[in-house]
């Protein structure tokens, strides 16, 4: 057998020698010494896993059998030049709801929050919202525009915007119509699709005080409309008093530029303001002396009451928590210790405690906070559970630093009626089966 | 000696937050361009991109169009998604109707049910439509659009010919529908630990309504239940 192997190697040392002739002779060195030392490799292990008939046969990758990753050799480094995920885990994936919207374009797409750990969303799971599609921006051709009441109207190519000085920030952006589908009534059985319009990353770019400072505002200029340069040409009108306090025109997020789809090459990053303020493909920011009355905030992202007044300029995500685990995708698995986590958040600051109740919201405990537990970021919570395989109603509720404790749904449709669709913050519900089987109710 | 303005940094350097703003104040009084990144943006540059339009009618454009002129334009680009009368086709929105719905169960937010300014109206339909190839209107184009929009809701007359001089007057129905401030926070719960209600009642589930889109396997690939 042995002797197999070695002619074996030695056939291979002659083919790489032959292929090596042509090369000049420190690329020959390099080659020889890799090709050589990979294919016999190979040869080596392959001839092995045929000698042994108890390996070789193994039917199961557990002990005490050797599974079979560990008597190979993997792919080397750059087979991924930039990584993706593992092939394991492709259904963790951003997901949409078709019957939501007329088409893709001008959708939504929601975090698979069931599957993340920790607060921070990797980029390609960072939920979507488009008006007019994802437009491909060329950073070279892109420009913002800072005009308006200004001393210094500029345009600024991105190479200039990073050349200012830069900040990070770890913040949250959630759509307002974050579980706007469950006004009247528990619709969708998935925490994905009830709560996935949130993510959080750490953003990096340039406070757009720094901006308007460079600019030089005039005092008149109590209004910033930030206009994106996809097919929508999306604006908001945003407060001088917001637009200087922690806004950032950011390029970069969680290390990386930023992903197409969350506005390459730049975007407003408004921390604690409702997602849609966040404008992408940002091109232009004028300066004025009243807000503009755009079709986003004034037939979009208002909050419509049952008297049929609306209430416009809701710019804060108020507090919200929601259990990641149990939840209809995360369902129980017999009786036994389970830690109950999840997610909150405030857009009014930092979470200052979260408390979790088995019985519907009858008796609470305080959940555990962990760190780092930063302003208008995601907190995560967690609290040990004992579950007798008995029937029970899992809800959390978030109380940040202003005091605010998260409302029930009763409460807030008792102030709201169910028509306003936006920024239904309501402590959910999840109903436990004894089969382990979880789901979306409300009480 | 000390001028003034040299007393104030040291005085803020001590901590005091109240003389901090004083620096910060100082830091906003530096002179525009302190970088000099960028270029100046030209009048010519500004005008090709600020495309806003305010209720107050800044930033409408020169140029006209009537509301026939505007139904020609609407059946050619615009009622394949929101059908010949602004009735809506599909998930694409209604523009016309909803009079008086807002306070009812399922209300109709349309132009004219629920948009409190014509100028938005102008603004979006030239930044955003047609929704297949935006921003490819002309002028006139978008005012005859705009003028059409607000007929089919019976807000201005057939022979009505929009511009920049009567847009503005245009009083939408709904204007003094809105309240422009946040009244949230709206509820101020107590913290309670211990009893803190009655009877639990499940009162509705998602279980069953066959509305929920698949959350494992392919994307998708249809509802669940």
């Amino acid at each position: 057998m042995f002797g197999k192997l070695r002619r074996l190697n030695q056939d291979i040392s002659r083919i790489a020698l032959e292929e090596s002739n042509s090369l000049p002779s420190n690329e020959r060195r390099r080659f020889l010494r890799n090709g050589l030392f990979t294919a016999g490799g190979a040869m080596v292990g392959g001839a092995l896993a045929g000698m042994s008939p108890r390996l070789g046969a193994a039917e199961t990758q557990y002990p005490p059998e050797i599974p079979s990753w560990t008597r190979s050799l993997g792919p080397g480094v750059v087979t991924d030049p930039y990584g993706v995920p593992s092939p394991f885990e492709k259904e963790v994936i951003r997901r949409n709801v078709p019957w939501l919207t007329a088409e893709k374009t001008s959708s939504i797409s929601f975090s698979p929050i069931q599957h993340l750990k920790g607060i921070i969303t990797p980029n390609g799971l960072f939920f979507e919202r488009h008006h007019a599609g994802r437009p491909e921006v060329d950073p070279q051709q892109h420009r913002l525009m800072i005009h308006g009441l200004v001393e210094r109207p500029i345009i600024l190519s991105m190479e200039d915007l990073q050349r200012f000085p830069s900040v990070s920030q770890i913040n949250f952006i959630e759509c307002p119509a974050n579980g706007g589908m469950e006004w009247r009534g528990a619709q969708l059985n998935s925490l994905q699709f009830l709560h996935g319009m949130v993510s959080c990353a750490e953003w990096t770019g340039v406070r757009l005080s720094t901006l308007l400072q460079e600019v030089g505002m005039k005092p008149e200029g109590k209004w910033l409309l930030a206009e994106g340069s996809d097919g929508a040409a999306m604006t908001r009108s945003i407060p001088m008093e917001k637009a200087l306090d922690d806004v950032i025109v950011a390029f970069a997020q969680n290390g990386e530029a930023l992903r197409r789809e969350q506005g390459y090459p730049i975007r407003l990053v408004v921390p604690g303001w409702e997602g849609n303020t966040h404008v992408k493909w940002l091109r232009r920011l004028e300066v004025g002396d009243k807000p503009w009355m755009q079709r986003e905030e004034t037939s979009k992202y208002t909050d419509l009451m049952s008297d049929g007044t609306a209430h416009g300029f809701t710019w804060v995500m108020e507090a919200k928590s929601v259990i990641t685990s149990p939840c209809p995708e995360m369902p129980m698995r017999g009786s036994g210790i389970y830690q109950i986590e999840g997610i909150a958040w405030s857009g009014r600051g930092k979470v200052k405690a979260v408390d979790v109740s088995v019985d519907g919201g009858r008796n609470w405990t305080q959940a555990r906070l962990r760190e780092p537990v930063m302003s208008k970021s995601l907190t995560r919570f967690s609290l040990e559970w004992s579950w007798d395989g008995n029937p029970a109603l899992l809800q959390s509720r978030v109380i940040d630093e202003t005091g605010y404790v998260q409302p029930t749904l009763a409460q807030l449709k008792e102030v709201r009626g169910t028509n306003s669709i936006y920024h239904k913050n309501a402590i959910q519900t999840w109903q436990v089966k004894p089969d382990g089987s979880v789901n979306n109710v409300q009480l | 000696m000390f001028s003034f303005d040299k007393s104030s940094r040291i005085l803020a350097s001590l901590g005091s937050g109240v003389l901090l703003v004083t620096l910060t104040a100082v830091c906003h009084a530096e002179p525009a361009g302190h970088y000099g990144y960028g270029e100046p943006a030209t009048e010519d540059q500004i005008a090709g991109w600020d495309i806003d339009v305010r209720p107050d009618g800044k930033g409408l454009p020169k140029g006209s169009g009537t509301v026939d002129e505007g139904m020609n334009v609407f059946e050619t680009y615009c009622s394949s998604c929101h059908g010949a009368f602004g009735e809506g086709m599909g998930r694409f929105p209604k523009l016309a109707g909803g009079d008086g719905s807002l306070a009812e169960d399922r209300p109709e937010k349309t132009v004219g049910s629920f948009w409190p300014y014509a100028s938005t109206l102008w603004d979006y339909i030239h930044r955003a439509m047609p929704f297949f190839a935006p921003q490819s209107l002309t002028d006139d184009q978008v005012y005859a659009l705009t003028a059409y929009v607000l007929n089919l809701n019976y807000i201005v007359d057939g022979d009505f010919v929009a511009n920049s001089d009567t847009l503005p007057k245009v009083k939408m129905p709904n204007e003094d529908g809105f309240i422009w401030e946040d009244p949230r926070p709206e509820i101020r719960n107590e913290r309670c630990m211990k009893n803190c209600r009655g009877e639990v009642e499940i009162k509705d589930s998602a279980v069953g309504k066959n509305l929920t889109p698949s959350t494992t396997g392919p994307l998708d690939k249809g509802l669940t239940e």
